[in-house]
C-alpha cells in the first residue's frame, strides 16, 4: 500500500469473516483445503526407514528412530499457516513432538538450525525461532498419519514463518554458528519469512 | 549440439518492487484462459519458468495478490505476457478476465524465484497439464528463437479441444493427449499420460519440468523417475489454488 494506485474496478470477492480478519497476514487469503507445493517428485520415506537426527554445533548429537519417537512426549498443536504463495489455513491442528523436548540434552552452541530432509530440501531458522513452543516435527494432521504429499511420515512445523520454512520429509536439525541461506532462501525466498511483515522475497 | 552458444546467463537478483505497467494487448486462448501482454516501465530480462506476483488495490484499499508464471520468452524485451485462468470463485482471475481492458494499467512485480527455471540445459523434457503449460511454453518459445536444435519436448495433457492454450503455437515440439473430449476427428493421442507418451516424446534423461494440477504433477513426475530421470532433475510446479 502507500503508492495511491487503484486498479480500475476492482472490488473485493472474498471476504473473511470478521473473528478471523485479525488472523490473516497481510496480502493473504483464507484457503479451506490444503494445497500442495513441492519443488520436485515426491519422495516415498517408509516410516521404518525414517530417522531423525540434530546434528551440528551441539554438545551432544541425538537420533530417534520412528518407533523410539513415537514414545516422545506427543502434543497437538492447533495452528494457523501462511504459504508464500499467498494463502492461509486457518484453525488446523497437526500432533507431534516439540522441538524443545528434542533438544533436551543437545546443548546447543550455534544460534542458527538447518532444517534438512530426505530429497534434499533444506531451510534456515534462528534456533530462538525454533525453540520455547514454536516448533514441532509433525506426523500427524487433523488426527490422522501426515500424507506423503504433505511431508509424511514427519515434517517440521514452524507456524510462525511462511510454511516454506516448515520443512516436508525432515530428516533432521543442523545447529550452526553462521546463518546459512536454504533451499528457497538461495533462489529468492527471503531469509527470514516473517508473514507479518510480508517478507516474501529477497530484499522485502 | 553442434557448437550453439548458451543462451547468455541471466543473473540472479533480487525482484524488482512493484510497478505499475499497461495492459497493450489481451489474446482469448480458450473460452476461460486469457493471454495479458503488459509493458512495464521497468522491465528486467526473465528466466524461463519464473512468475510475477499480481496485485489488485480496490477503491476502499483492499488489495488482493496472486502469482502468475510468465509465458513469453526474455527476448520479448520492455514486458511480459501472463496467461490467466479463470476460477470463477476467484478474485484476482474474474477481475483480469471481465474487467481488464487494452490500456488498463496494473500492478506486478518480478521476475520472481529460481528454481523452475531452464537455464538452457538440455535434453529437456516439458511436462504439462491444463495451464500447467504456460511456464512450459515460456521455455519453448525462448528454444524456439534462441536454440532451436536443442532437444526439447513438451507433452500437453488437456481435458478437451476447445481448451488447448497456444493452439496455433504447438507444433512438431509438442504431443498432445487429451483427457476427456478430443477435437472431432483427432486421431492423435487420448487418455492421461503414461509411459508409453513419455517414451513417444524421444527426450533423453536430462531436465524435465512438470507443472499442472497436483494429481497430475504426482503421476507425471513419476513417470519422468521411471524413464530414468535423476529426482533432482525433476522440477515441479503445482499449482496452489490461484483465485
Amino acid at each position: 500500500m502507500g503508492n495511491g494506485f487503484v486498479s480500475r474496478g476492482f472490488q473485493r470477492r472474498r471476504r473473511p469473516p470478521d473473528e478471523l480478519a485479525d488472523r490473516l497476514p497481510p496480502g493473504q487469503y483464507v484457503e479451506p483445503g490444503f494445497p500442495v507445493l513441492t519443488a520436485g517428485p515426491t519422495p516415498h520415506i517408509d516410516a521404518d526407514a525414517w530417522g531423525f537426527r540434530i546434528d551440528g554445533m551441539v554438545g551432544q548429537e541425538r537420533e530417534w528412530t520412528w518407533d523410539e519417537f513415537q514414545a516422545l512426549p506427543f502434543e497437538t498443536v492447533p495452528c494457523d499457516i501462511h504459504c508464500v504463495t499467498k494463502w492461509s489455513k486457518l484453525s488446523t491442528n497437526f500432533g507431534g513432538v516439540s522441538v524443545d523436548t528434542l533438544l533436551e540434552g543437545v546443548e546447543p552452541r550455534g544460534d542458527f538450525a538447518v532444517q534438512y530432509s530426505y530429497g534434499g530440501y533444506t531451510t534456515n531458522v534462528p534456533l530462538a525461532d525454533i525453540t520455547g513452543g514454536k516448533a514441532w516435527v509433525v506426523t500427524e494432521h487433523e488426527g490422522e498419519p501426515l500424507p506423503r504429499t504433505h511431508g509424511g511420515p514427519a515434517r517440521m512445523l514452524v507456524p510462525h514463518l511462511y510454511f516454506w520454512k516448515s520443512a516436508k520429509w525432515v530428516a533432521g536439525l543442523r545447529i550452526m554458528d553462521d546463518d546459512e541461506p536454504g533451499f528457497w532462501e538461495q533462489r529468492g525466498y527471503h531469509n527470514y519469512g516473517d508473514p507479518w511483515k510480508e517478507q516474501r522475497y529477497w530484499g522485502d | 549440439m553442434g557448437g550453439l552458444a548458451p543462451p547468455p546467463p541471466v543473473e540472479q537478483r533480487a525482484p524488482g518492487r512493484w510497478q505499475v505497467g499497461t495492459v497493450t494487448r489481451i489474446k482469448r486462448e480458450t473460452p476461460r484462459v486469457k493471454s495479458f501482454r503488459i509493458d512495464l516501465p521497468i522491465w528486467i530480462p526473465h528466466l524461463p519458468g519464473q512468475h510475477y506476483d499480481v496485485r489488485l488495490t480496490a477503491e476502499d484499499g483492499y488489495q488482493a495478490q496472486r502469482s502468475y508464471s510468465i509465458a513469453s520468452s526474455p527476448l520479448d524485451e520492455g514486458g511480459i505476457e501472463l496467461t490467466i485462468d479463470l476460477l470463477e470463485d476467484g478474485e484476482v482471475s474474474p477481475h483480469f478476465h471481465d474487467v481488464v481492458v487494452e490500456g488498463d494499467r496494473v500492478e506486478v512485480r518480478g521476475p520472481l524465484t529460481s528454481y523452475f527455471v531452464w537455464h538452457g540445459e538440455s535434453p529437456a523434457l516439458l511436462l504439462g497439464g491444463g495451464s500447467g503449460v504456460v511456464p512450459l511454453m515460456a521455455m519453448l518459445r525462448h528454444r524456439r528463437r534462441t536454440m532451436p536444435e536443442l532437444p526439447m519436448r513438451l507433452v500437453y495433457s488437456v481435458r478437451a479441444g476447445e481448451a488447448v492454450i497456444y493452439a496455433d503455437e504447438l507444433g512438431d515440439d509438442a504431443i498432445l493427449t487429451f483427457t476427456r473430449e478430443p477435437p472431432s476427428g483427432w486421431s492423435g493421442h487420448t487418455g492421461r499420460i503414461d509411459a508409453a507418451l513419455v517414451a513417444e516424446a524421444g527426450v533423453e534423461p536430462g531436465i524435465a519440468f512438470v507443472c499442472g494440477s497436483n494429481g497430475f504433477v504426482e503421476a507425471a513426475s513419476q513417470l519422468a523417475l521411471e524413464a530414468g530421470f535423476d529426482p533432482e532433475q525433476v522440477r515441479t510446479e503445482r499449482f496452489g489454488p490461484t483465485g
